[in-house]
């Protein structure tokens, strides 16, 4: 950013302007909304006197540069990474700044030696350089993305053949999006003329009634809260089914997206970036730390007490994705299931072993969430996201 | 903005009784200097709307409250016209000249000010209190960014309104809705959490008359097991302020002196049925014994 054109008090030297340029910049990569107005503030208080002093500068600048809880949260740390040196390590993970070493959830690379890579069970035999493995663009027509589409993502064995079918599951949420935004505007025309509201609007006008006041129905408008089960086993569908919820969210103007493993990760803001290959990067950094088993009882006693009052109100549908391998309790699962269903308008279960033959949800913790699930279908290939729509045009 | 400045409005708000915790001075002094209005979150109870009274107690300012709600529009926030009066006004000039009424019946004197319009018509700054926000709808908050960046209104028939004076704007939200990344990004920024044990003591005795500082200190250590506790709905400052002025009331000198009184007059920190159950006699004795 360029920080000599910021309206700047004299007394600051240079060097303390680029180096407030690059908290900036560092404060902005961690996701925080910093703007031009914020940096020439932000300057002013540099500026101030008395100021040079960390323990005088750290509250005035958090309380200008943070913007919601989450920021509150993330600053001091990153503050006393940037400005003091201190816990450099935190401040390498939270500022994405390190390439290797993070499990990836979207992008078709993987690393043999690791478990949670993508495809890594199908490209680790012949050591295949994985580097290249970004989207190479399509090399045949119609008739190979007709069979991607009946294809389980999770044998599609070519990187390039899977990240062409991530890049089908995004046109798919794109078309699926316009469809449905189509149909909640024709839904909103046609509403009944309130005459109580458009006589006393007629006033100003003599009695002329001039606008017509229409009743409003208050309808608030529906919500998606996703959550994904990002162990090991599911990575595969996980990365795809990421892709088309953040293709088709537009439809939807709220949407809350959470990756659970053996803990709750709280990831809308990487499903707010615009970019979806971006937004994938940053989940998967989120979804850093992924561990051994899976704790879906816990995991959703975490959401139901830290987040649903939040993010849950009386329109909301919870999706969740997961094989349903629960390594925790599963009477906890049930009782946690049954508190979420009900808070929310309903619960959508996706899993993608549905999809394989014979499978029947046999689990013991499947079986105990199953009761309070509106909707139990398979999202294992790209044709099953398609069969997604007519549902979620009736929410 | 200096440090002195800061410890300054700390002091200044201990004087009018509110016990700020450094960040929040910080970002008062900030207010003053950058000229950009404050959001402040946190849990309901924790004193946020107190902010506001007490900012406009130092300065001496008038507060102008607008407390948000689902369907708020323009005309309950900023201006409305008269209506009757204006109906009334052409009745009486019936015969009168048409473009002197109307210059009349769209004058000032038929101008019905709402909070936003008074907030920018004072000759003093006022501070401004814009309640739970994120009760508003969307629209609103686009409609109230444009107020607080410009600091003026048009009002089609009289023309630009800008205000007299900038008035101090804190503004709360609860989290029921995410706000816009544009709002957030215009306000200040501090987060109030519930307070830690000798802040709240102090706010006790700053707060309680006839409170001592031992009993200020045993209430607010059990006010802090208490909301550790699994509660449906955690109290807030205010339930401890009430229940500190019920516990002097009834002449209690300490909480382990009295536990009957301490268990019954419970009902002013506990407002759902499952917390009272959860809390019971066994409970309150342990927590008492606890903090005594």
């Amino acid at each position: 950013m360029a920080a000599p054109a910021f309206r700047t008090p004299d007394a600051i030297g240079a060097s303390v302007r680029t180096r407030l340029a690059g908290f900036i910049r560092t404060l902005r990569d961690t996701g925080f909304k910093v703007g031009l107005a914020e940096a020439g503030d932000a300057l002013a208080i540099l500026a101030a006197p008395e100021m040079a002093r960390p323990s005088a500068l750290k509250p005035a600048l958090r309380a200008l540069l943070c913007g919601r809880r989450s920021d509150w949260e993330a600053f001091d740390a990153l503050f006393d990474a940037y400005w003091l040196g201190r816990g450099v390590k935190s401040r390498v993970a939270l500022s994405g700044a390190m390439a290797g070493a993070k499990p990836s959830l979207g992008a078709p690379a993987s690393r043999p030696g690791t478990s949670e890579g993508p495809a890594n069970d199908v490209s680790r035999g012949d050591g295949v350089a994985d580097a290249d493995a970004a989207p190479a663009g399509k090399r045949e027509g119609a008739s190979r993305a007709e069979s991607l589409a009946r294809t389980d993502f999770r044998k599609i064995a070519d990187p390039d053949a899977l990240a062409e079918a991530h890049a089908l599951a995004e046109r798919l949420a794109l078309r699926m999006r316009a469809r449905l935004t189509r149909r909640a505007r024709a839904t909103r025309r046609g509403r009944r003329v309130d005459l109580r509201r458009t006589i006393r609007a007629s006033l100003p006008s003599g009695g002329v009634p001039l606008d017509l006041v229409r009743t409003r129905r208050r309808e608030r408008p529906l919500r998606i809260v996703v959550l994904l089960d990002a162990s090991g086993s599911m990575s595969l569908y996980t990365g795809v089914f990421f892709r088309f919820v953040h293709g088709v969210l537009d439809a939807f103007r709220e949407a809350e997206a959470f990756l659970f493993h053996t803990r709750l990760v709280h990831v809308s803001h990487a499903l707010k970036e615009k970019d979806t290959a971006r937004a994938l990067d940053r989940m998967s950094l989120m979804a850093e730390g992924v561990g051994g088993g899976t704790r879906i009882g816990e995991s959703l006693a975490a959401f139901n007490k830290g987040h649903a009052a939040r993010v849950i109100h009386s329109r909301t549908c919870v999706m969740i994705l997961s094989d349903g391998y629960d390594t925790g309790d599963p009477e906890r699962l049930g009782a946690e299931m049954a508190a979420l269903a009900r808070r929310c308008r309903r619960i959508v279960w996706l899993n993608p072993l549905i999809g394989w033959e014979g499978y029947a949800p046999v689990a013991r913790g499947m079986a105990a969430a199953l009761p309070h699930v509106a909707l139990f279908a398979p999202a294992h290939n790209l044709e099953s996201l398609a069969a997604l729509e007519p549902y979620l045009a009736r929410l | 903005m200096s440090v002195a400045e800061k410890t300054r409005i700390a002091e200044r708000l201990a004087g009018v009784g509110y016990i700020a915790d450094p960040g929040l001075a910080t970002a008062l002094a900030l207010m003053d200097m950058l000229k950009r209005p404050l959001l402040l979150e946190g849990e309901a109870g924790v004193g946020k709307t107190e902010v506001a009274k007490a900012l406009a107690a130092i300065h001496g300012a008038e507060l102008i409250r607008l407390q948000c709600h689902e369907g708020l529009d323009r005309a309950d926030a900023l201006y409305e016209w008269n209506y009757q009066r204006q109906l009334l006004a052409i009745k009486a000039r019936e015969g009168a000249d048409p473009d002197t009424v109307e210059a009349h019946i769209f004058s000032e004197t038929y101008l019905l000010e709402r909070p936003l319009l008074a907030a920018i018509r004072r000759v003093d700054p006022p501070v401004l209190l814009i309640d739970e926000i994120d009760r508003a709808d969307e629209e609103f908050e686009a409609f109230l960014l444009e107020l607080l960046s410009d600091f003026q209104v048009s009002i089609p028939e009289l023309g630009t309104l800008v205000a007299t004076a900038i008035p101090r704007v804190v503004l709360t939200s609860n989290g029921t809705r995410e706000l816009s990344d544009a709002l957030r990004r215009r306000c200040l920024y501090h987060v109030l959490d519930f307070p830690e044990v000798d802040r709240e003591a102090r706010i006790l005795l700053a707060r309680v008359p006839g409170i001592d500082t031992a009993l200020a200190l045993q209430v607010a250590r059990l006010m802090a097991e208490m909301r550790k506790q699994d509660l449906a709905k955690i109290p807030g400052i205010a339930e401890t302020l009430d229940w500190a002025a019920a516990l002097v009331g009834l002449g209690v000198p300490r909480l382990d002196a009295d536990r009957e009184a301490v268990f019954e007059t419970l009902a002013c920190v506990l407002k759902t049925r499952e917390d009272r159950a959860r809390i019971t006699r066994e409970v309150t004795d342990r927590l008492v014994g606890k903090v005594a």
